[in-house]
């Protein structure tokens, strides 16, 4: 399948970091080759690259010109990016629970509208989606999901909310999301989760990772309420099942 | 152990260092100081490691006390009249203060940011390697915070080594270097020469996230949402309004607008050091030469140690004089030779 896509272009980010592109659009196929060359990076380190940021569609790779020049580093990427797609290896699957509506998500009910439906019909469609972590960004531990049912594709908000809570569950455009810190955000809330997926003092401190997969279930603000204080408490709550 | 205070310091001051790096693929941001020169000269005068953590401080004025024993500290970066009792304190040289002595710091006169480095460095707890404040994310220490009137650092008791000035070299002045990409292609070769060609200015509501640029609009070929991709520092963002954004040093790791171009690492401090309104220019440079003068930069910071010159044979620079004339402002002939002088007074 991979001698079947075109070849990533290379985009100069600056003297000290390049972009490794496999696509322009949000893309299922394009988002594993940027996890797989993520993985063979891990796997024969080339001298010099520093750090590496996996996103939707590219790899952004950062690197010391000290020790590699652009070109060089170019040619070994490319190299590295045009071997085959390693055999899928079992994906790690997180269970996140989710207390939708209310004062926790208090876009269900026009998003509900708005699609012309029931909040539980929403709930349902949400819950019944297949996701994986496609990238980490933004803030700390705020997991872009791919996988958003084709029905609860919708614009995101006219104006952005300066303030959204920490944990938020949301959608926007055609993407879901896991929020862990406060931000401002223009997408939807439906609900929130007490799973922090960024937590300082906790090992592992980043709960998800690219290229995991995730699926939600629902809860009851009581719930909530209990798993919320495990959370802070430092206990990881979101049930991993490997997939 | 002594303790040094923070008597009172304006807005947009905090502890930073060489930034939080390895956990960007996290969302992670990096932070750290906006002027890596001024912050390895400031550590180099007084023996830490270049990027050790130190006080970055704003264009606003700030008082240090010294208690419990004396504090051994360094100034660099933005200039601004400095004084401990009435006598004056260069800038690029360290000095020690008595204990229950103050170091009375002006506003910066040109530039954004000086720093304040302390002998045997600010300590606390490191976060991914790093103590620099990230106030977004709660991160940094001894404070996860800007600093305030009242906090305090307690440090080494000043060495009494000899006091040392550090010979930086002549300021680089023009255009602000940048490479293109890595998403010029979304614009056509009009508005990149209306990058490149025109005038700019930071906007007053630039922070250490992002530098507002002031100029003409800046037209997109296809839009300008794109699916998020990875930032670096000194990546020049176009959002809707056509108006770009430098992201610095407390920039998400991810963004969603166009990139047309990113600043050169050797001039992503010079860019930080440009004052609200001084208008400048960008200039595109290839990758080779952006990449040269990219190991030139690390090598400055490698061989500050043997820019070091004992305190007391202050040379005039003669030059930095005569250049701070002609953009009319008076300057202390101690601090002359450091990055900026005023446009305006």
């Amino acid at each position: 399948m991979a001698a079947t896509l075109p070849p990533p272009r290379l985009l100069p980010s600056g003297d000290s970091a390049v972009t490794v592109e496999f696509s322009r659009t949000i893309d299922d196929a394009a988002n594993e080759r940027v996890l797989a060359l993520d993985k063979a990076l891990a796997a024969s380190p080339i001298e010099g690259v520093s750090e590496t940021i996996p996103t939707y569609r590219s790899l952004l790779v950062h690197y010391d010109p000290g020790t590699i020049g652009f070109d060089a580093l170019g040619d070994r990427l490319l190299a590295l990016a045009s071997q085959k797609l390693p055999p899928a290896t079992k994906a790690r699957r997180w269970r996140i629970p989710v207390a939708y509506g209310g004062e926790h998500g208090i876009d269900l009910e026009d998003v509900a509208k708005a699609l012309n439906t029931t909040p539980d019909d929403i709930i349902a469609r949400h819950v019944g989606g297949d996701y994986r972590v496609a990238m980490i960004g933004f803030t700390p531990g705020w997991s872009y999901l791919s996988g958003l049912d084709k029905s609860l594709h919708m614009s995101r908000r006219q104006s952005p909310r300066l303030f959204t809570p920490a944990g938020t569950i949301s959608i926007g455009g055609i993407q879901a999301g896991i929020q862990c810190l406060a931000a401002p955000s223009g997408w939807h809330l439906l609900g929130r989760t007490p799973v922090r997926t960024y937590q300082l003092h906790r090992n592992p401190t980043f709960l998800t990772e690219p290229g995991d997969r995730v699926t939600f279930f629902a809860i009851d603000h009581k719930t909530f309420d209990e798993l919320d204080r495990a959370a802070e408490a430092g206990e990881i709550i979101a049930e991993r099942v490997d997939a | 152990m002594s303790r040094l205070v923070v008597a009172s310091i304006g807005p947009a001051s905090s502890v930073q260092d060489g930034g939080r790096h390895g956990a960007q693929r996290y969302g992670l941001t990096v932070s750290g100081a906006m002027d890596r020169l001024a912050l390895g000269a400031a550590n180099t005068l007084v023996g830490n490691a270049p990027f050790a953590a130190a006080v970055e401080i704003g264009p606003f004025g700030a008082t240090f006390t010294a208690r419990d024993g004396a504090v051994r500290v360094a100034l660099s970066g933005a200039p601004r009249n400095a004084d401990i009792a009435g006598k004056p304190v260069a800038m690029d040289t360290s000095v020690t203060l008595k204990d229950g002595e103050t170091l009375t710091l002006g506003f910066a006169r040109g530039g954004a940011f000086t720093y304040l480095a302390i002998e045997g460095a600010i300590k606390g707890e490191e976060v991914f390697g790093s103590l620099a404040v990230n106030a977004r994310a709660g991160l940094g220490s001894p404070y996860p915070r800007p600093l305030q009137a009242g906090d305090e650092f307690t440090v080494d008791a000043a060495s009494g080594a000899p006091e040392l000035r550090i010979e930086l070299p002549k300021p680089v002045s023009g255009p602000i270097r940048v490479v293109l990409g890595p998403q010029d292609d979304e614009f056509d070769d009009a508005n990149k020469a209306l990058f490149l060609g025109s005038e700019w200015k930071i906007s007053a509501t630039s922070d250490r996230m992002g530098y507002r640029l002031e100029g003409p609009a800046i037209k997109h070929l296809h839009g300008h949402n794109i699916v998020s991709d990875g930032t670096v520092n000194g990546s020049i963002q176009v959002p809707g309004n056509g108006a770009p954004i430098a992201l610095m040093m407390d920039r998400g790791t991810s963004g969603g607008y166009p990139k047309i171009a990113t600043v050169i690492t050797a001039d992503v401090g010079r860019l930080a050091q440009t004052s609200a309104g001084t208008a400048f220019r960008f200039k595109a440079v290839s990758m080779a030469e952006a990449q040269d003068e990219a190991r030139k930069f690390q090598q400055l910071i490698r061989t500050l140690p043997d820019r070091l010159r004992s305190a007391d044979t202050i040379e005039l620079n003669i030059e930095a004089l005569s250049d701070a004339n002609v953009a009319g402002q008076a300057v202390n002939a101690m601090d002359a030779g450091t990055w900026q002088v005023a446009a305006e007074p």
